[in-house]
């Protein structure tokens, strides 16, 4: 029998060896391998708008600077319909994607109230409430 | 030998620099942020720090999905910022501490750590902001060293693995033979989420449990695995791990908090900042 050689590392705890694919924790994508397999056209088109050439030239033929990025009908799509859950469910990496953002002069809060469902002010508000919160507990 | 004076950590989210450029500092909705700020600044007159080694994590300034280092090490004489995508005005270039940056990959190598050397580095917001909040005149005082996390493409480094950086940067500064005062930052944080249906989610319980643990119990947080420290402070929350890095510089020793302001909202964000020093020293 071969001896076994007992390391530090075979003491590591199962769960910090857990792979982080996937995940069931609710209304949260992770950017995982699934995702940056799926989005990588998508977010290194955003990644160019660090330019802001290609920002103008997005804006002036977007369905073609879309074409120049190979990206997917579905991503296409996403991008044309303005909606972030879409964006995220091509691929995009939240990241990237603020750039894009940006180009439609959305803030977070924006998006935030968009993926949520509510107006810009109920978000806000949410947020608020959240300080409100805490300045009573503290 | 060199000597870590303390630990900065603080939000870094980029409407911090518009609320900057627009001069809202003193308005209700930023006011309890940026006056965490006064008393440090006095502390950095004070100690005068001459070099910052930076653990921050990049938002597709200078790291794109093509090669994404999980950690990458700046050796570079001087770190420019540039446009991130919204045309705001850059920050003026800051020098590297070179013989730092070599001295820390050298050590980090010996060590096992597989970082990358990047001698060319554009720095974001996350570096940027922080370093506009410490010296709002621009003319920077200290020489850097940036360290940049992944907290972009999963899988991350675990929670464990940052705390273990961060106390390998923290040997190797006090093996460093130089007479240098060095300070320490980590950014970004506390609790916040940009993405999905869950978007808005702060956890203050988890948020303050955190910040006592900076004090004497530093390496708390490595018991989460990133699945469950996504779950509890969000996908952008996980940028705690450069906070746990730069605290792990100081190792388990206790430390002194200097200062601590806690606030919700900015942005999306709970924001926080902490600024510790060695007890005792």
């Amino acid at each position: 029998m071969p001896r076994l050689i007992r390391t530090q590392l075979s003491q590591r705890p199962a769960m910090l060896a857990q792979r982080q694919i996937h995940t069931d924790i609710p209304g949260t994508p992770l950017f995982d391998s699934r995702a940056a397999r799926k989005g990588y056209a998508l977010n290194k088109m955003c990644y160019s708008f660090n330019d802001a050439a290609n920002r103008a030239a997005f804006l002036a033929d977007e369905a073609g600077y879309c074409a120049r990025f190979n990206l997917s009908s579905e991503q296409r799509d996403a991008v044309q319909s303005r909606q972030v859950l879409k964006m995220l469910e091509a691929g995009g990496n939240a990241y990237y994607l603020a750039k894009l953002a940006g180009i439609f002069g959305l803030d977070m809060q924006d998006i935030g109230a968009q993926q949520t469902g509510v107006s810009k002010a109920e978000f806000q508000a949410r947020l608020a409430a959240a300080g409100q919160r805490l300045a009573k507990e503290i | 030998m060199a000597r870590i004076i303390g630990n900065l950590l603080t939000s870094h989210v980029p409407a911090i620099g518009g609320a900057i450029a627009k001069g809202r500092e003193q308005e209700p909705y930023w006011k309890p942020f940026f006056d965490a700020f006064p008393p440090i600044r006095r502390w950095l007159a004070e100690t005068r720090p001459d070099v910052a080694v930076v653990f921050y994590n990049d938002h597709g300034l200078n790291f794109f999905l093509d090669k994404m280092p999980t950690f990458a090490v700046g050796a570079a004489p001087n770190y420019r910022n540039a446009d991130e995508g919204w045309g705001l005005p850059p920050y003026p270039p800051f020098e590297g501490a070179e013989d730092l940056s070599w001295h820390l990959v050298e050590s980090l190598v010996a060590e096992d750590f597989d970082i990358v050397t990047c001698q060319e580095m554009l720095v974001d917001h996350a570096l940027t902001l922080p370093m506009k909040l410490l010296w709002p005149d621009q003319a920077w005082p200290v020489k850097i060293v940036p360290i940049c996390l992944n907290t972009v493409l999963f899988p991350l480094p675990s929670a464990r693995r940052c705390w273990q950086l961060g106390q390998a940067v923290g040997r190797a500064i006090a093996q460093w033979e130089s007479d240098a005062r060095v300070l320490v930052m980590g950014t970004g944080g506390l609790s916040h989420q940009l993405e999905g249906e869950r978007a808005g989610h702060i956890n203050t319980a988890f948020d303050r449990r955190f910040l006592d643990s900076m004090l004497d119990s530093p390496d708390w947080a490595t018991r989460y695995s990133i699945n469950e420290l996504v779950r509890d402070v969000g996908t952008q929350g996980i940028e705690l791990l450069n906070w746990l890095a730069a605290r792990g510089t100081l190792g388990l020793q206790a430390a002194q908090e200097l200062h601590r302001t806690y606030h919700i909202p900015i942005s999306n964000t709970a924001a926080a900042v902490q600024l510790l020093v060695p007890a005792g020293g």
